[in-house]
């Protein structure tokens, strides 16, 4: 029986634990709770654990493979970092959220049958929204407000997919498909909405910055890379991924150098890593899942890193704008260097892990001779290096003296963010820590003398080019129009359009009803007769009293038209 | 402290010219450097003389011209969401009652962060 037992239950029961405990009862339970679930992932075995009936369909709690553990593995490891990181400031509803919202996510990654995945899945949708909401701003609860209702039509979404594939197949198992008709379709759509995928990307870059300085570093790691697991498990080798991974890919870029907001940049790179994992989905060979299992996991290290920086920054100041940091390196040394080293990861510099993971996708689109996308993941990679792996540290840290002089990162946040470098370098040093876990068997090597050298050039003059166009890179107190313009301003618009249109039909009408009113009256006056007044007996017509010969002349004329009427 | 910090040696003029100097050394070598490390190519171009570097020099440019031109039409106030709402809405956000008085870029009052998570 125990075996049914998923482990994001351990995180369900932490969830519950931290409202009813306090002081060091309650650290002990954040700390042991992800710690726990993680010793009870690595005793999940390859297969599916048992089946429960349900409504008559065969449920399958939990099914375990090294994709899933892997991604489980690294969900666990990420609620124990970002506990450390947020224990001491965050409130307990922030961290019972978190916990919720990370068991939704390991949840879905042992989910052997689409109707757990279903739940699971609509579990993160509920506790991120309630970790957006813990922002505490106006902005906020508005965000947070858009964020769910973002989610639950993505859920809705996904449902109708569900529904249609066990109807047109009789079969709630997670097994690998194709987009061909509109149930996976529909599966897919509910999928990449939660991946941040065109058209609705603009939702992360929307809600992640408005959460707190400690809620973000769990915003960044949970839902989108779900979302890959899913597409990896699901629609692997479908080829509409590559197109919407590019794609992703450039509109992060392009948005995050745009971007004024430190930790909005940081959320439009989210969107950009995670193009680069849909395109490996959509290559699908086994090279190319596996560079998206190892680029997801160290990705959402490397991310939580950069957002862990720029949230000391803005837990120190109160700050995330470009335009009013800078010069912080002087007082914040140890969190500048981890920023760096973030930064380095995401921009994929030799040893670092995103050098080690990333670069299996480019090897990917090599194997399968794909030149285009082989060129523009290369184009994205300078890329990244320049929205990402400069801008942020350079804007945040460096460019001109703000006169911030704040405090370095408390002990926990400086611990919490030790550990995620450490992990960062550790995987770019000796890859095959992640190699031996990852789906497929690994036959690659990153590190070949040529190739470093490659990088090196690619990513070193993509750093020229920062530095001679910064002149065109001054920072605006701006934002930039994104899609959900549509549903913010256009939306807004259309309604009150609607409103005024419908006000103006509602005057006609009541006019209408006070002529027809006065219409009625006059005739109802002019032939029923005013009971209440004197002269009715005058002026009404059927009021009147009429003698019985007009009467019975009047019934004779309408029964013999009555009786032609029924001849005709 | 805050005259010494404003001439950080990292801020200073020599060093800068000393990073300029080291980095375009840097750059140049990693160039120079194919000729004794011939690159493997994919596709027949990925391994020209200097490839990487044109490359990434020049996509950057490209990306930084077209965000630039997007910018024209896509740039709007911080405000045009909501416009009559304060923008730096976020401190108080932190404030508001999550981290009682850890903010310290306004006030610089108090050291260490509550870390009250009652």
């Amino acid at each position: 029986m125990t075996e049914l037992l998923s482990p994001a239950l351990w995180m369900v029961l932490g969830a519950v634990l931290i409202p009813l405990t306090r002081g060091h009862l309650r650290t002990a339970v954040i700390f042991t709770m992800p710690l726990l679930t993680l010793w009870s992932i690595w005793q999940i075995a390859d297969g599916v654990a048992g089946t429960v009936s349900f409504l008559e369909y065969p449920i399958e709690p939990v099914e375990g493979s090294p994709v899933r553990r892997l991604f489980a593995t690294v969900f666990a490891l990420m609620a124990f970092l970002g506990s450390l990181y947020a224990f001491k400031t965050a409130k307990w509803y922030e961290l019972a959220a978190a916990f919720a919202y990370a068991a939704g996510a390991i949840g879905v990654c042992f989910a052997g049958d689409l109707i757990t995945l279903f739940l699971y899945w609509e579990l993160m949708a509920i506790f991120s929204t309630v970790i957006v909401w813990c922002g505490g701003t106006p902005g906020a609860r508005a965000a947070g407000i858009r964020y769910a209702i973002m989610h639950l039509l993505g859920g809705v979404i996904l449902k109708v997919g569900i529904e249609g594939v066990i109807v047109s197949t009789g079969s709630i198992q997670i097994e690998p498909m194709l987009a061909h008709d509109f149930s996976t379709w529909m599966i897919m759509i509910g999928i990449l909405i939660n991946a941040a995928a065109p058209p609705v990307s603009a939702w992360l870059s929307d809600a992640y910055p408005e959460s707190s300085a400690t809620g973000a570093v769990f915003l960044s790691a949970f839902t989108t890379k779900t979302a890959v697991l899913a597409l990896i498990l699901l629609f692997p080798g479908e080829p509409i991924l590559i197109g919407v991974g590019l794609y992703m890919i450039v509109y992060g870029i392009i948005y995050a150098l745009l971007e004024n907001d430190a930790r909005r940049i940081l959320a439009y790179s989210i969107v950009n890593q995670v193009g680069f994992m849909v395109c490996a989905v959509g290559i699908g060979t086994e090279m190319a899942l596996n560079g998206a299992a190892a680029h997801a996991f160290a990705h959402i290290i490397y991310k939580a890193l950069l957002f862990m920086s720029a949230g000391v920054v803005l837990y120190r100041t109160g700050k995330s704008r470009c335009t009013d940091l800078g010069g912080l390196f002087r007082t914040m040394p140890f969190t500048t260097i981890m920023g760096i080293i973030g930064a380095l990861s995401i921009s994929s510099f030799p040893l670092t892990s995103g050098f080690t993971t990333k670069s299996m996708i480019s090897q990917a689109a090599v194997d399968e001779n794909l030149f285009i996308v082989y060129m523009l993941l290369t184009a994205a990679s300078a890329g990244v290096f320049l929205h990402a792996g400069i801008k942020f540290p350079w804007f945040v840290f460096f460019q001109k003296d703000s006169g911030l002089r704040p405090k370095d990162a408390p002990w926990n946040m400086g611990l919490a963010m030790g550990g995620c470098a450490f992990i960062c370098i550790l995987l770019g040093v000796a890859p095959n820590l992640i190699y031996e876990l990852l789906p497929y068997p690994v036959d690659y090597q990153p590190y070949t003398t040529y190739k470093v050298l490659f990088y090196l050039q690619l990513l070193l003059f993509s750093g020229l080019a920062f530095f001679v166009l910064l002149p065109l890179m001054k920072r605006t107190e701006t934002i930039s129009l994104d899609t959900d313009w549509l549903w913010r301003k256009l939306g807004v618009r259309l309604l009150l359009v609607m409103e005024s249109t419908a006000g103006a039909v509602k005057q006609r009408f009541d006019h209408f009803g006070v002529a027809s009113a006065r219409v009625g009256s006059y005739l109802a006056l002019r032939y029923l007769g005013n009971p209440h007044a004197e002269d009715s007996e005058e002026k009404s017509v059927f009021s009147r009293s009429w003698t019985i010969g007009t009467t019975a002349l009047w019934i004779s004329v309408l029964l013999s038209a009555y009786v032609l009427a029924n001849y005709l | 402290m805050d005259q010494h910090d404003n001439n950080h040696w990292l801020v200073r003029a020599s060093t800068i010219r000393l990073l300029w100097i080291g980095g375009s050394l840097v750059l140049g070598l990693t160039v120079v450097a194919q000729i004794f490390i011939p690159i493997k190519g994919h596709f027949g171009t990925d391994d020209w003389f200097g490839f990487g570097a044109i490359y990434g020099f020049v996509v950057c440019l490209l990306m930084v011209l077209f965000a630039k031109g997007l910018g024209f039409v896509l740039k709007r106030k911080e405000d045009f969401y909501d416009p009559g709402e304060p923008i730096d809405g976020a401190i108080d956000g932190v404030i508001d009652g999550a981290v009682d008085g850890s903010v310290k870029g306004k006030s610089e009052s108090s050291s260490d962060p509550h870390g009250d998570d009652t």
